[in-house]
């Protein structure tokens, strides 16, 4: 896929911003001396009077994001996702999510495809805390196209939302005429009677890769791409799942309580089916560039079909 | 000011305080009297604010950031006329509006949820923020326990608000160096407070937080206050206004049983008609 167009989804967050400041003057963006990664600086650029540099302190943070909320701005609060969701996850919850305020969290840099920095910046939990969160909206795109929508999507919404982007350029996969993001809406992108690949955020674009050369083999995969896990599209899952009869999750996140999870959380209710979950299993991550790192935790395109050829 | 008339509030709230915590059988009795008079002069005298309208765009923000101390707001709430008393005697029940810390979806008047410690000056920080960038002249209080600034969040919240010179903010300490474990100074002392405030480019006034003119020349001078916050330090008496409870840790979280409520409002009648005569 080296021809593919690539960009980093935090791109798509900084550009996204930036344009929807222009359109709305209740948009204001926070960011904790991470503005250059997490590209909210892309938004200070357009709209430094909206821009709030809170320092490193993300804890304060959401709890000014909060404050502006209550008081009618759209807040957009930014930092890794470690310590935005991480960190900072008790004044998510109680100064965000219990009074159900309008603020959305920006959350760049999630997973493993950090690469370098290493385990401490690699955060591999947040969809965990963010979906046990009520009334939270969690949102996790897959690439360019979607992280763009998603971010306008976040500020129609009327309530908390967790938008999750990476820091590695990856693959634009949707752009296609007549796109469009509906907000808790799963996405069939590939047909097959096999059975079901569920997969949300950086690797889609490989489990496409995986179920075509699965094809070749005979093995028709249905690819679902999941960008909102929260509220999850259980229709969809549900009926795939009938469907086809076997279930594989694809995340760049714990094995434990993600998409994974949230997959399982419903067929177990819904339509019990046995689901191979892929993602990080129990561990810390470790330094190293990304995409070396994809390939050893097993969430590159090789690995993903190497995973379910078995399984099938 | 019309101190004899807020001094017979003050009273009021405290009655109210210690039969809804009596009602409860559960609550924070200590922290809200030492409070009595800040939650009345702010309710009473100083914020803009209609009870009838509690959503109003341009009213004046209060933050219990010690959000335990609810039963303090509730009653000041109720007396200044946002929701009946007798309600009060609903809090914490299953089913009321009137939860153990402050929630702002349910409750008129209340601005912000709040009771993990050291959250709602972050939140009041925002709202300050809110203000300037709306060109509103709206003015933003926060209260805190003395306890509670050991919470690293107040002072990360207290540095950005210097560092924005967010001159529409107070921040109230309600110094009544009282928390569950014991006296502040040997908890984990967060003396000198005054100086901290100092140090984060504050504008510091010390009083003494149980008395209205001191309260009253405070408030007045922070609103003369340009380029900085002001941090009003108010030392008060954990308790107050009930012999039993006065200065006494044990009463931080604890509510009276029938006897102890009888003796309490014997306290509060006695004090009230003492007022009468003056």
């Amino acid at each position: 896929m080296s021809d593919v167009k690539k960009i980093a989804t935090r791109e798509s967050y900084g550009k996204a911003l930036a344009e929807l400041g222009t359109e709305h003057e209740d948009v204001v963006v926070l960011d904790a001396d991470l503005a250059e990664a997490t590209k909210t600086g892309v938004f200070k650029k357009a709209h430094p009077e909206r821009f709030i540099d809170c320092g490193i302190a993300e804890c304060n943070m959401v709890g000014v994001a909060a404050g502006l909320a209550a008081a009618g701005m759209v807040p957009f609060a930014s930092s890794f996702a470690m310590f935005a969701a991480g960190r900072a996850f008790e004044q998510v919850r109680n100064s965000v999510g219990y009074p159900h305020l309008n603020v959305k969290i920006g959350a760049t840099h999630a997973g493993i495809s950090v690469g370098e920095d290493g385990a401490t910046h690699q955060c591999n939990e947040d969809i965990a805390l963010m979906r046990t969160i009520p009334g939270m909206i969690v949102i996790n795109p897959s690439d360019d196209v979607e992280a763009k929508a998603a971010v306008k999507a976040a500020y129609e919404h009327q309530g908390p939302v967790y938008l999750r982007f990476g820091r590695l350029a990856v693959p634009v996969i949707n752009d296609r005429p007549g796109y469009e993001f509906k907000l808790g809406k799963g996405v069939v992108l590939r047909e097959g009677k096999d059975l079901t690949i569920i997969a949300t955020g950086l690797p889609v674009s490989g489990c496409l890769e995986a179920a075509e050369k699965l094809s070749s083999e005979g093995i028709e995969a249905k690819v679902i791409n999941i960008h909102t896990i929260k509220p999850l599209d259980e229709d969809l899952v549900t009926e795939a799942a009938k469907e086809t009869g076997k279930v594989v999750t694809v995340e760049e996140h714990s094995i434990i309580g993600g998409l994974g999870s949230a997959v399982c959380d419903v067929l177990a209710e819904k339509a019990p089916t046995p689901v191979m979950k892929i993602g990080i299993n129990d561990t810390f991550g470790e330094s190293g560039p990304a995409a070396e790192l994809l390939r050893k935790y097993g969430l590159d395109a090789e690995s993903i079909y190497n995973k379910i050829k078995e399984f099938v | 000011m019309d101190k004899l008339k807020l001094m017979k509030t003050a009273n009021e709230v405290r009655k109210d305080i210690v039969t809804a915590v009596h009602s409860a059988k559960a609550g924070h009795p200590g922290g809200s009297l030492s409070a009595a008079e800040i939650f009345t002069y702010l309710y009473f005298e100083e914020m803009n604010i209609d009870p009838k309208d509690p959503k109003k765009e341009d009213r004046d923000r209060f933050v219990l950031s010690k959000g335990h101390t609810a039963p303090g707001l509730y009653a000041a709430l109720a007396e200044r006329g946002y929701f009946p008393k007798e309600d009060l005697k609903t809090l914490r029940h299953t089913g009321s509006y009137l939860q153990g810390h402050p929630d702002m979806k349910h409750i008129p008047g209340v601005d912000m949820s709040s009771g993990s410690l050291g959250q709602g000056i972050s939140a009041a920080v925002g709202m300050a923020i809110a203000a300037k960038l709306k060109g509103s002249d709206f003015r933003v209080y926060t209260l805190l326990g003395d306890g509670e600034i050991q919470e690293g969040q107040v002072w990360e919240a207290a540095m950005l608000a210097a560092h924005r010179k967010l001159d529409n903010l107070v921040v109230i300490v309600d110094n009544n160096n009282l928390q569950i474990d014991g006296a502040v100074t040997e908890v984990n002392s967060p003396y000198p407070i005054d100086k901290k405030f100092e140090a984060f480019n504050f504008h510091v006034i010390n009083i003494d937080g149980n008395d209205l003119d001191q309260i009253d020349a405070a408030f007045k001078e922070a609103k003369t206050v340009k380029g900085q916050p002001t941090a009003i330090i108010a030392k008060t008496l954990k308790g107050k206004g009930v012999s039993f409870m006065e200065n006494q840790a044990g009463w931080h979280g604890k509510a009276p049983n029938d006897e102890e409520y009888k003796i309490a409002m014997e306290d509060l009648e006695k004090a009230g008609e003492a007022l009468c005569q003056m």
